[in-house]
């Protein structure tokens, strides 16, 4: 079976500042809120001071048309949920979406009425128009405006295929997040992980796809065989995994395009915990030989691998940091699980967790600054530290949260929660204050989510 | 309808009651104890278990069922993170290797297991080394390496569902399985 996920840059338009809105005035229809919000969950404290109230109405269009995906109305509606959903996802935002808030008509869009807004207490206002093109294709404006000081802010336009209007959607709040955080952006990116059916003991594990905010779900395997711990090649084009295809764990190389996967290494020896160089070059992995596991790299291509531990005991689950240099990784050489770090080459390991209890399955910001693990103390916990070991927080405290993921600006963690007894995983995410969290909507039960880059 | 009277459903009932407390028993305690062996003074192949053996009723000779029947067991058990094999694992494994080496073309797999409270990758290497050293000590009685392969199972695959000490001391295991 072939599945495919077709990624191709979205095109970004500047709108003219003398923008005519054109015509036809389009009003939206005030409607109850799709089931768009894929988190929920949620703990936020929404009382924070910190917090920007946003208002986002439904986009209007120009002229109402019907694309493959729907009408012109519909998608404006549908684009507004999804940045609504994406800016109370990041914890950062009190968004009022359509359901909150007055229509407004499609002249108002570069003309908005900032007095009104202002009057009910708002901090920002979010508008924008979805207009279908004769080529088929659609635009989505976006544009921000600070209505306490009544000055605009940003403006983008999104030229997509109709069926791609949420990661349009995407891109808008990511602007608005970009320009009112002045953090990288992150929403319009996609997750791997692992879907979970069945009883305890035999449980199905499938790989399969989504996006950052659990939309356009796609299941790759079919569960015959166990798959566990994918990860996203940094353009998206293959997954790394493991699978019991042959009977014992080994790691494949999956390519979304064509379907095909093939054997990262051919040994008898099991094969475990893959993971890309930031370039995408290379494959971090583990090998057991005879009970002792070692960290090896590989190319992605193929070929010999070259061994970068050998202390006795386990080493595993080794994490780039982002310019390529060092390695996060943890091994028991001590006893117990640690965290050390050491050079790309495998020269300079270093211990850095100290703290009570057993550190394990580093992930390396892609910002740099910090190191994401699970703390195994009974209980399982999220937490970070920098890259020299100090400065350690815990972010969760419930009986198992295990392996975290960045979001791509490093200021979010994906993870799993295991429910103790049953044995049910579910996905969740988690700012750095660890007060805002939130459980990831997921068509089954999920694990071992990855989360790749901000897509083109 | 006086059907729950009758003597056969009665002794349905006490055959039920009886397996329930069997059972309760039966995960009561941290490893599920296993008798010890018959006092052996080698632990080379012994001839002494064929003459005893039922050979009308019994599963057929050098099966994997012949084998759970004559084993002591077909599993040992660890410590938390632990590898090791004890005097209690040393008897099991000794037990097998001598019905393998009745058997000698026959082959194994040791599948090697870890409790849910470690993290995935972890134990994926933990069940790996487990298994190894079940290999390991078959191998030092004299059965040969090329006939036993090892797998991990990680955390993946747990015996005891429960969260509580019993089941995790139930699924820290390395299980041997007759390749049929």
């Amino acid at each position: 079976m072939r599945f495919s996920i077709l990624i191709s840059p979205i095109v970004v338009v500047a709108l003219a500042f003398g923008f005519a809105p054109g015509i036809a005035q389009a009003q939206i229809e005030a409607e109850a809120p799709a089931q768009d919000d894929p988190l929920r969950g949620s703990v936020t404290d929404d009382s924070s001071d910190n917090i920007i109230t946003i208002s986002v109405p439904g986009l209007p269009t120009p002229q109402s048309a019907q694309t493959p995906a729907g009408s012109t109305d519909e998608l404006g509606a549908r684009v507004s949920d999804v940045i609504v959903a994406d800016l109370r996802s990041s914890g950062l935002f009190r968004p009022l979406g359509r359901n909150a808030v007055r229509a407004i008509s499609y002249d108002e869009v570069t003309t908005p009425a900032l007095s009104y807004w202002r009057g009910r207490n708002n901090e920002a206002l979010i508008q924008g128009f979805v207009r279908a093109m004769p080529d088929g294709r659609i635009t989505v404006g976006c544009y921000l405006y600070d209505v306490v000081l009544g000055t605009e802010l940003a403006r983008q336009g999104y030229v997509v295929e109709p069926a791609d209007w949420r990661r349009a959607a995407h891109k808008c709040a990511d602007s608005v997040y970009s320009r009112l955080t002045g953090e990288s952006p992150f929403f319009d990116s996609r997750i791997a992980y692992i879907a979970e059916t069945g009883p305890k003991d035999r449980r199905t594990k499938r790989l399969a796809i989504m996006d950052s905010d659990g939309a356009n779900h796609r299941f790759i395997t079919n569960g015959q065989a166990t798959a566990l711990t994918p990860r996203f090649s940094p353009d998206y084009q293959s997954i790394v995994y493991l699978s019991f295809l042959n009977g014992s764990p080994s790691i494949y190389i999956y390519d979304v395009d064509s379907g095909r996967q093939r054997r990262v290494f051919s040994t008898s020896n099991p094969t475990f915990a893959p993971r890309w160089s930031p370039d995408g070059h290379f494959i971090l992995f583990s090998m057991a030989v005879s009970g002792n596991t070692d960290i090896y790299r590989i190319s992605a291509g193929g070929g010999e691998p070259e061994r970068l531990t050998n202390a006795p005991g386990i080493d595993v689950g080794g994490s780039y940091s982002p310019d390529g240099s060092k390695i996060v990784f943890e091994s028991d050489r001590s006893g117990a699980q640690q965290i050390y770090v050491m050079n790309a080459n495998g020269s300079n390991q270093k211990r850095i967790s100290f703290g009570g209890g057993r550190y394990a399955t580093p992930e390396w910001s892609p910002r740099g600054d910090l190191i994401a693990f699970t703390r195994v103390s009974g209980d399982f916990r999220i937490g970070t530290m920098t890259p020299s070991g100090g400065n350690i927080r815990l972010l969760t405290n419930s009986w198992q949260d295990e392996a975290p993921t960045w979001a791509p600006n490093g200021r979010l963690i994906q993870f799993f929660r295991t429910a103790r007894g049953s044995g049910k995983t579910s996905i969740w995410q988690v700012d750095l204050t660890g007060k805002n969290a939130r459980q990831l909507r997921t068509p089954v039960d999920g694990s071992d989510p990855s989360w790749g880059p901000v897509l083109p | 309808m006086t059907a729950s009277k009758s003597p056969k459903n009665i002794l349905l009932k006490s055959a039920i009651l009886t397996a329930s407390v069997l059972a309760l028993a039966a995960c009561g305690q941290k490893p599920p104890p296993e008798l010890p062996p018959a006092p052996t003074t080698n632990t080379g192949p012994s001839t002494a278990t064929t003459q005893t053996r039922p050979v009308e009723t019994g599963p057929v000779p050098g099966s994997q069922a012949d084998f759970l029947a004559t084993v002591s067991s077909d599993r040992v058990f660890f410590d938390t993170d632990r590898f090791n094999i004890d005097t209690q694992d040393q008897q099991t494994l000794q037990s097998q290797a001598r019905w393998l080496s009745q058997y000698p073309s026959k082959r194994i797999i040791v599948e090697g297991h870890a409790d849910e409270r470690g993290t995935r990758d972890y134990n994926l290497a933990l069940g790996e080394r487990r298994a190894n050293s079940a290999k390991n000590y078959l191998v030092a009685l004299g059965i040969a390496p090329s006939r036993i392969q090892v797998v991990s199972y990680g955390k993946e695959r747990p015996d005891a569902l429960g969260s509580n000490e019993q089941a995790w001391a139930q699924n820290r295991r390395a299980v041997t399985v007759t390749v049929e």
